[in-house]
């Protein structure tokens, strides 16, 4: 399979810092990948560069198998976490707009049928949930072959959401690559490959199962789970409030009996596997020895 | 003491922002209240922070001085450095010069900003000045605290560390109300309001609001009725309304799920297909 994009081991230095430091990403057709890790891990300086905003210091990208242009620009969608729609013209401007500029005839843009109801509004005045369609419909006009989205679902509601991912899942149906960025771990999960960025290397990528790769966490439950909290935070451990019971990540089912019993508490521990979450903290902590934050 | 919200009502200049909420917040415990933009999770954290008045029902809510409030924006001002803000806080609150100067070591070090004392607000990370936004609320040891969005925007490490402090505050004894969007993260509350257009969909534990869906959502390659179905990954899950689940698998059902069920049933409920 041909990547439809694909950057390797790309590094992007501003000044004396180094935002993207040899990494390397490819999305093939009809693949979901998902790109993640925390802020300044080097997500968006890495997109810029696929999208051909921003020059490689070292390495290459190719897309479509050249190198970025505007040529390539009109075979990719773009959806960035601020939308890019003018809040001060109305649905229907938008959609001319953009489909002018990709030299399409603005008929060909579909809007879901909520959305066809607001066509005179101006932008600014209608909800998120509905800026958030009419962005991806102005992103999919020209029929893309690689969808970029940023933070695609942030602020709406879960139906909201779920209708977005039904349009992005059909996309990648039909052959498109699509890659996402995206905080919201439990939505990562929608893609079918994952690459975890940190201090600005690929510190992981594969399915779920594979970067998660075999990471525990150790559950905690007593009658009191905020003593057990209080105790395990004064030991030091990384610990998460999970409904009534806690989780421990980076640490072994004994260390933590051990600080229970020296808090004179207990409770019924086990180990269970580490969520998505936990395991972005544990590879992030990894590739940052000194952490500060 | 604990705070409710009984059969609020409050109707805006636009229409009704939310319609008879009934709601405990309890000492030591989170609450998170979840949906998407409109829903009314805002509005109905004003009410408990006291910036609107119910047009309708009651809230009981503590005297301002046991109440910490974080605004959706953070509540800071980015002109201050972190101990300049807090200071602005402190003296709000009168709160006495030893106590607020242990604390506020305590809750930095905390938060991970205590390297940071000496910069501006305007110039931290959007997950940093969530963080002061969070000690600005809890400085003067409230006994609410009501939090809009802390986590909106904000990467996962930050978002973990947030979630430290929030759970810090409840086990101090603190009741803690939260709205956010990720579903995920309201898994972690002992109790969850949903709110869509202002109504109360599911109130309860969430291991609770998703047993009372999980029987009736499966996990399928082909759904009956795309407008019931949603894609979790290269399958569907699809909420079977009449309990009919026949030969297909049930799904491994999360607090999303659940909620796009209760979404979808209440749009049938109102003769609306709960397509977009």
């Amino acid at each position: 399979m041909t990547a439809l994009v694909e950057a390797s081991c790309v590094t992007r230095t501003f000044g004396s810092q180094v935002a993207v430091d040899a990494s390397s990403l490819d999305v093939g057709a009809g693949e979901l990948v998902g790109l993640i890790g925390a802020n300044g891990a080097g997500k968006t300086t890495l997109i810029r560069m696929l999208l051909g905003l921003l020059v490689p210091t070292d390495g290459s990208v190719a897309l479509f198998g050249e190198p970025p242009s505007r040529r390539t620009r009109s075979r990719l969608g773009y959806v960035p976490q601020g939308l890019g729609l003018y809040r001060d013209l109305t649905v229907d401007q938008n959609v001319a707009f953009v489909a002018r500029a990709f030299g399409r005839p603005p008929q060909r843009t579909v809007l879901p049928a909520d959305l066809a109801a607001s066509r005179g509004a101006l932008v600014g005045s209608i909800g998120l949930g509905h800026q958030r369609q009419l962005a991806f419909a102005c992103a999919l006009a020209h029929e893309p072959e690689l969808l970029v989205l940023d933070e695609p679902t942030s602020g709406v509601s879960p139906l909201a959401r779920a209708r977005l991912w039904d349009q992005i899942h059909e996309q990648a149906d039909k052959g498109v690559g699509v890659l996402v960025t995206t905080h919201y771990l439990q939505e990562a999960q929608q893609c079918d490959r994952l690459v975890v960025m940190a201090e600005g290397r690929e510190v992981a990528s594969g399915t779920i199962e594979a970067v998660i790769g075999g990471r525990q966490a150790v559950s905690v439950s007593s009658a009191s789970w905020s003593s057990l909290y209080d105790a395990l935070r004064s030991a030091g451990l990384a610990v998460t409030l999970d409904g009534t019971s806690v989780r421990v990540v980076g640490a072994t089912l004994e260390q933590v009996d051990r600080a229970l019993q020296r808090a004179g508490l207990s409770g019924a521990l086990e180990r269970v596997p580490a969520s998505l979450e936990e395991t972005v903290l544990l590879i992030g902590r990894d590739a940052q020895p000194t952490a500060t934050r | 003491m604990r705070f409710a919200a009984r059969s609020v009502t409050v109707e805006l200049a636009d229409g009704v922002a939310l319609q008879d909420i009934d709601l405990d917040v309890h000492p030591g415990s989170i609450t998170a209240v979840v949906g998407g933009d409109g829903a009314g999770k805002t509005t109905l954290l004003h009410c408990f922070a006291g910036e609107i008045r119910p047009t309708r029902g009651t809230v009981t809510v503590p005297e301002k001085s046991l109440l910490g409030y974080m605004p959706s924006t953070s509540g800071t001002w980015r002109d201050l450095t972190v101990d300049e803000n807090l200071d602005l806080i402190a003296r709000v609150f009168r709160v006495d010069r030893a106590s607020a100067s242990e604390r506020r070591t305590r809750t930095l070090d905390r938060a991970g900003l205590l390297d940071a004392r000496d910069r501006l607000a305007g110039d931290l990370s959007g997950g940093m000045r969530k963080k002061l936004g969070f000690c600005l609320a809890i400085l003067h040891d409230p006994e609410l605290l009501v939090l809009d969005e802390a986590s909106t925007g904000v990467d996962v490490v930050s978002r973990l560390e947030l979630w430290q402090l929030i759970a810090d505050a409840a086990a101090r004894g603190a009741a803690v109300l939260m709205a956010t969007t990720y579903l995920d993260e309201a898994e972690r509350a002992e109790q969850v309001l949903v709110l869509d257009d202002g109504v109360a969909l599911a109130l309860g534990a969430p291991h609770a609001i998703i047993a009372e869906h999980a029987a009736r959502i499966v996990e399928t390659d082909r759904p009956r009725d795309a407008r019931l179905a949603w894609r979790r990954g290269r399958t569907f899950h699809e909420w079977r309304p009449d309990g009919n689940v026949g030969r297909a698998h049930l799904a491994d059902v999360d607090l999303e799920d659940a909620v796009i069920a209760a979404i979808l049933c209440r749009a049938r409920s109102h003769g609306d297909d709960g397509g977009t």
